[in-house]
Order: C-alpha cells, then sequence, then structure tokens
C-alpha cells in the first residue's frame, strides 16, 4: 500500500491510486451487512440481558456464556452442569463422524468421477450436485420413507429375517444416514477438484516404482489431494455442526442438538442471550479450529 | 590390482590380474561379457514384442510390430508423433495392454503382469517426480516398495544422487530445481532399484539444447556403466544416431527398419526411413536390372550406373535417394557427374547449402567448406555435381 502510493505520487496526483479502492465500495458494503454485521450482532445479543417477553435487552452481562457450564440456582450459587457441554461434545462427534464417512465414501467417488472421460465427467459432476436442487426438508422426507415403517429399506431387510414392522427411525444412525447424504456432495466435489489437477504420470510413476493400489494411494494421491480433503472437510463439517433438521426429522428429536438447542432458545426457549452464546462459543471453536489448519497448511506451503 | 585390459564395444571384457601374490598373470572375464559369441556382445534378448497390434478407437496405433531388444543394449525407438513409439514403451512398462501380441521381458510373457510387479523402471517425459517428496525420498520410493532395509536404502539412494552428481541436493523438493536437475534425479529414481530395463520416454524433449547435449553423453555412459538395457523413445534423430546401439525407425504403426545407426542412415530400407532420418534428395530413376543388393538404373541426366538397393527392386520406375552432403560441388567431384544451377545458398561457416535445379527438379547440396575458397558457386551460375555410386540408394518408389 505505502510502496504503491510512494510508486504513484511520483507519476501523478495520488486520487488515481485511490479510484480502484473506491471502485470495490459496493463489495465492501454487501460483505460488511451480509457477513460482518450480522455476526456482531449476535455477538452484541450474547452479551445482553434476556427480554422479559422474549427478545433482548442491550447490555453487558456474561449470563448466556455462564449459562453453558453453571445452573444458577434459588438462592444464585453456581453449580457445574454439564448438559450443555454434553450437548455440544455430542454435536462435534456426530459431525465429526459424518465427516468422516463422507470421507470415505467421496474419495473413491471423486477418484472414479475424475477417471472418466470428459463429456461424462461433467454430466457425473452435475449429477452430484443434482440433490441441490431440491429442497433440503423434502430429501430428508424421502429419507424418512427409506428407513420408515414399511419404507424400501426395512422390507429388504425383512427378507433376510428382520422382524415384521421394523423402523429404522428415529436413532443416531438414521440422524448420521441422513446427514452423511445431505452433506455428501461438499466433499465429493473439492476432492474432485483436486483429484482431476492430479498429474496422472504421478500415479503411474508410483506403480513404476512397484508402488501397488494401496501404496499409491497413501503415498501419491492422498498428500497430493490432502488441500481437496481438507476443504471438504472444512465444508462439511461447519454445517453439520449447526445440523437442525435432521436430529430433529430423523432422530425424532429424542438426542438434543446445538443446531436445535440454539434454535429452542430463540423460538421456545425465549433466551436469546442464552442461544447467541453457544452460537458464538461455536463460532469460535470453529474458528480456533479452521486458525490450526489454516497455519498448518501455511507452514507445509513454506517447507516446499 | 585389476586393470581393465580389453574392450569389447567400448565395454570392459577383459581384466587382468597383475599383482597376484604367486606372481602369474591371471586373465579374468567380466561376467557380463561370459556369454558373447562371435564379436558381438551378449545376444540375449531383454525384451521381445511379438506380433503386437493395438487399436485406439479407430486408429490403428500398431500393426503387428516384431522385434527384439538385446541385453545389454541401448536400443531407441524412432519415429514421428503417433508413429507408436510411445505406446510400445507405455506396453513395455505396464500402462497399456496389447489387443494382440505378447511382450516379453527375459523370454517371460509379461502383458498381463500389472505394472508395480514388472522389474522395469520408466523416465517419464515430464519427469513424475513426487512433489510432495524431496529428492532422496523420491530416489528411495522405489526401494522401499521393493522392501529393501533401511540402511541399504540409505546407501543405494546416496550413491544414485552421487551418480548424477546431485548430493548436495538431497532434502530439497523437485520445485527447487532446475530442468537439467529433474532430468538427473528422475534417471536416479529409475536406476535405483536396480531394473533388468529402463525405459525412457523422450526425456530430453523438455531441456534446452546445451543441456541436451551434455546429458545424451551423460546418457550413454551411465548405460555403458550400469549394463542395464536402455529402450529409448524418440523422434530426435540426431539423438538416436549419437545414442544408440540400435535404432528402430516406426511409422504407421510398423517397424520400418531396425539396424546401427550408420545402417539406417546409409543403408535405408526404404522412402520413409531414407526421408525421416537425415536430409536426402529423391530421383526418379528407371530401373534396367536388379539383384537383391543393387540396381543398374539410368538416371534422369541420362547415365546408366549400378547403385546399391535395400531390396529387390521391380523394373520400371524407383527412386534413387542420395544425401545433400555425398552430392560434391566443383573440384570435389568424382564418380557419376552432370550440370545444375545453383538456385539459393546458404552459408553456415563450416558448410554451405545449396539448393540446385537440374531437369526441372530441385536438388539439396550441402558442400563442406574445406579450404577459404569454398564459397565460389554464386546464385544463378551453373556448376558441375556429381556423386560415387555406392552413395546413393535405390528405393522402391
Amino acid at each position: 500500500m505505502t510502496d504503491l502510493s510512494a510508486d504513484n505520487r511520483t507519476q501523478g496526483p495520488k486520487r488515481k491510486v485511490n479510484l480502484p479502492y473506491l471502485g470495490l465500495l459496493p463489495a465492501w458494503v454487501i460483505m460488511g451487512f451480509a457477513l460482518i454485521l450480522p455476526i456482531f450482532i449476535i455477538a452484541a445479543v450474547s452479551v445482553s440481558t434476556r427480554g422479559a417477553y422474549g427478545g433482548f435487552d442491550w447490555g453487558v452481562d456474561f449470563a448466556g456464556y455462564r449459562q453453558i457450564i453453571f445452573n444458577e440456582g434459588w438462592s444464585g450459587e453456581m453449580e457445574f452442569t454439564p448438559q450443555y457441554l454434553l450437548i455440544i461434545l455430542r454435536t462435534i462427534l456426530l459431525a465429526g463422524v459424518t465427516t468422516g464417512i463422507c470421507l470415505l465414501l467421496a474419495v473413491p467417488v471423486a477418484y472414479w468421477i475424475a477417471s472418466q472421460p470428459g463429456n461424462r465427467k461433467s454430466i457425473l459432476v452435475f449429477l452430484v450436485t443434482l440433490p441441490f436442487w431440491m429442497s433440503m426438508i423434502l430429501r430428508v422426507y424421502a429419507w424418512m420413507i427409506i428407513l420408515g415403517r414399511g419404507g424400501p429399506l426395512p422390507r429388504f431387510l425383512e427378507i433376510f429375517g428382520a422382524q415384521e414392522g421394523l423402523s429404522l427411525m428415529y436413532n443416531d444412525g438414521a440422524t448420521l444416514a441422513a446427514m452423511v447424504y445431505t452433506y455428501i456432495p461438499l466433499m465429493v466435489l473439492p476432492v474432485f477438484a483436486s483429484i482431476e489437477k492430479l498429474d496422472g504420470t504421478l500415479i503411474e510413476a508410483a506403480h513404476d516404482l512397484y508402488g501397488n493400489r494401496w501404496t499409491t494411494l497413501r503415498r501419491v494421491i492422498l498428500p497430493l489431494t490432502a488441500p481437496g480433503i481438507v476443504s471438504g472437510a472444512i465444508l462439511v463439517f461447519v454445517p453439520a455442526l449447526g445440523a437442525v433438521l435432521e436430529p430433529i426429522l430423523m432422530g425424532g428429536g429424542k438426542q438434543m442438538m446445538m443446531g436445535s438447542l440454539i434454535q429452542l432458545q430463540f423460538g421456545g426457549g425465549r433466551n436469546w442471550p442464552f442461544g447467541a452464546a453457544i452460537a458464538m462459543t461455536l463460532l469460535i471453536v470453529v474458528m480456533l479450529v479452521l486458525i490450526v489448519i489454516a497455519l498448518r497448511s501455511a507452514q507445509k506451503d513454506r517447507e516446499v | 590390482m585389476f586393470r581393465k585390459c580389453s574392450f569389447i564395444d567400448n565395454r570392459p571384457a577383459l581384466y587382468v590380474l597383475n599383482e597376484h601374490p604367486v606372481g602369474k598373470r591371471i586373465v579374468m572375464i567380466s561376467k557380463r561379457c561370459l556369454n558373447f559369441g562371435d564379436s558381438q556382445m551378449s545376444q540375449q534378448t531383454a525384451v521381445g514384442v511379438n506380433d503386437v497390434s493395438k487399436k485406439f478407437g479407430s486408429y490403428q496405433a500398431l500393426r503387428s510390430v516384431n522385434f527384439d531388444i538385446r541385453e545389454n543394449e541401448f536400443f531407441t525407438m524412432l519415429g514421428p508423433s503417433g508413429c507408436g513409439k510411445t505406446t510400445l514403451l507405455r506396453m513395455m512398462a505396464g500402462f497399456e495392454t496389447p489387443d494382440t501380441g505378447s511382450i516379453q521381458l527375459h523370454h517371460q510373457n509379461i502383458v498381463d503382469i500389472p505394472p508395480h510387479k514388472r522389474r522395469v523402471n520408466t523416465v517419464f517425459q515430464s519427469y513424475a517426480l513426487f512433489p510432495h517428496m524431496t529428492l532422496s525420498q523420491n530416489v528411495a520410493f522405489g526401494l522401499e516398495n521393493l522392501g529393501w532395509g533401511q540402511a541399504k536404502i540409505e546407501a543405494r539412494v546416496g550413491e544414485m544422487l552421487e551418480r548424477v552428481h546431485m548430493q548436495d541436493f538431497a532434502s530439497r523438493k523437485p520445485a527447487q530445481l532446475s530442468g537439467g536437475q529433474r532430468q538427473r534425479i528422475a534417471l536416479a529414481r529409475a536406476l535405483a532399484p536396480e531394473p533388468k530395463v529402463l525405459l525412457l520416454d523422450e526425456p530430453l524433449s523438455a531441456l534446452d539444447l546445451k543441456l541436451r547435449q551434455a546429458m545424451r553423453d551423460e546418457l550413454r555412459s551411465l548405460q555403458r556403466d550400469t549394463g542395464i538395457t536402455f529402450v529409448f523413445v524418440t523422434h530426435d534423430q540426431e539423438e538416436a544416431l549419437d545414442m544408440s546401439d540400435r535404432i528402430a525407425v516406426l511409422g504407421s504403426g510398423e517397424v520400418q527398419q531396425i539396424g546401427t545407426p550408420s545402417k539406417v542412415y546409409e543403408e535405408p530400407a526404404n522412402k520413409f526411413v531414407a526421408d525421416f532420418i537425415g536430409e536426402t534428395n529423391f530421383l526418379d530413376v528407371d530401373v534396367l536390372e536388379s539383384s537383391g543388393t543393387s540396381a543398374t538404373i539410368r538416371t534422369p541426366f541420362g547415365q546408366v550406373i549400378t547403385v546399391p538397393c535395400a531390396s529387390a527392386v521391380p523394373h520400371g520406375k524407383a527412386t534413387l535417394s542420395i544425401r545433400p552432403e555425398k552430392l560434391n560441388l566443383g573440384d570435389q567431384v568424382e564418380g557419376v557427374d552432370f550440370e545444375a544451377k545453383v538456385v539459393k545458398k546458404h552459408y553456415l561457416g563450416g558448410y554451405t547449402h545449396y539448393l540446385l535445379a537440374v531437369g526441372g527438379a530441385e536438388i539439396r547440396a550441402s558442400r563442406r567448406n574445406a579450404s577459404r575458397a569454398g564459397d565460389d558457386f554464386p546464385i544463378g551460375d551453373n556448376v558441375h555435381v556429381g556423386f560415387v555410386e555406392n552413395s546413393a540408394r535405390v528405393l522402391v518408389k
């Protein structure tokens, strides 16, 4: 910036330098209103006080954050309560397992798509994105039909001796199935992109140097497609943390998840500051994870 | 203690033990040369290509190709792009399967053996070094997969890096290297596991001219030192002539000729080979009489001469191939001679290239400027041109 303006001063009037930045103003405004402002509002809500009839009153109070860990007794004493922490942990676990399963399924799929001839490749990529064209709630309902009593999958299992009237719904497995289904395209696409960029002769070279399929995958393909895998993992993990629909519809709402917990505070619970505090905690955790990943990959780049 | 004593085909064949304790001289024959027959090197077949055909869609890449590559040989597959040379190389590596026929490595059919189980290694055109590994990790990769011990791997990697003069760069990554250095590492990586055959896919094409020349020497001496069979693919005829023991000239999916560099240059089997390797002039001639090795022809300039030919040439129209450097001008003329008119000339220092018009045809001649007065045929003048009979060759039209 300073170099640039110093350079320009010797050539002509300074406003020529500022013009490009002025031109970016619409972008800044949109970014500010659409991305940054909402976060600041939630941050402000999280430290405000609870309104008498829902909503909130502006102020500075950390009751929302306290409530995540402590339960305030009648006489004002603070008692450690793990229930919300457990919800957060369970949510992170579910999101983590979802990410892991998506990864295991997406890598072979992406690899297969990348190995197809050009025309078929674009059709397959389009097919991967196809589910996004339908409302997510409808897709989840479709899964309820697949897994529910009398649905195709229980019927299929009945052939192999499962009890009649079997339902696979309303448990963590059902939640997980719907989550994997929902988020897997977000994993396939970046992994596909990085596999496609991979130089095919490197794979040939690995085979040529006595590497079997497994060695080639582990020592050449995975390290070189790591950037795509990391971004896919982030794209799946982050929305999976905040998932609301799947745990409620598929899991039957028996297990509280962070997403539904937050929704509950802004809805029926009428405790906006608490809901905002959980949301902010989630945001900070995610940010920390992303910063660590970014720092590590930056370090790797420097090594190269 | 040992002294190299005798060379056969530039390889040490005999070793003499000079200072034997008893004082006698003991002649030892190097292991590599134990099975040579007459004056030639060992004739064992390293790679056999038997009746190999390959189609890509409707494109016939190879048409029942047959040849043998001998052990310890620097064998080059030379041809224009699309002639099938790279496809053949990839078949030897295991990346392509022939539609018909077989590829044999030491008399074993390897068509169904996957690449990672073939004791051959490839130097790729783009080098294909693993970008996320250091140079020593790159070189060690093949050895690790073969299950070598850690100490043995380290020793071998050090030895190979030293051999290609890259020992100081062991912990660098490929991105930090120049093209020539990457080339060396690719060579070291492919040679480290001591393959039975080393396959080289146009490895010099990405280098600049000077480096290419230096690498030619280096490749040749690496081949001699290691005694590994090299199969080299190139479209550059000069490279092929310079380095090879034998050249297979490939064209339109078929082997056009196999032979030593001087054989394919001096005694081309057909018009394709004569045209592809070096420069040549083709003249229409009439064959009056022919045997298997020579033919009596009438030149367009009227003389009746007897010239060598590749195979029995049918009577009637044929083509005479005569290389520009074999056409002598002015005072250098001997043999068959005729008059021609200088159309163009290019003075290149050591040589002058002339474009000459004779009887409606244009022919090229290059004259070595042996003395300072070499460049004395001005454009437009008539000049005396001639060639020695056995430096020309009659080919089927």
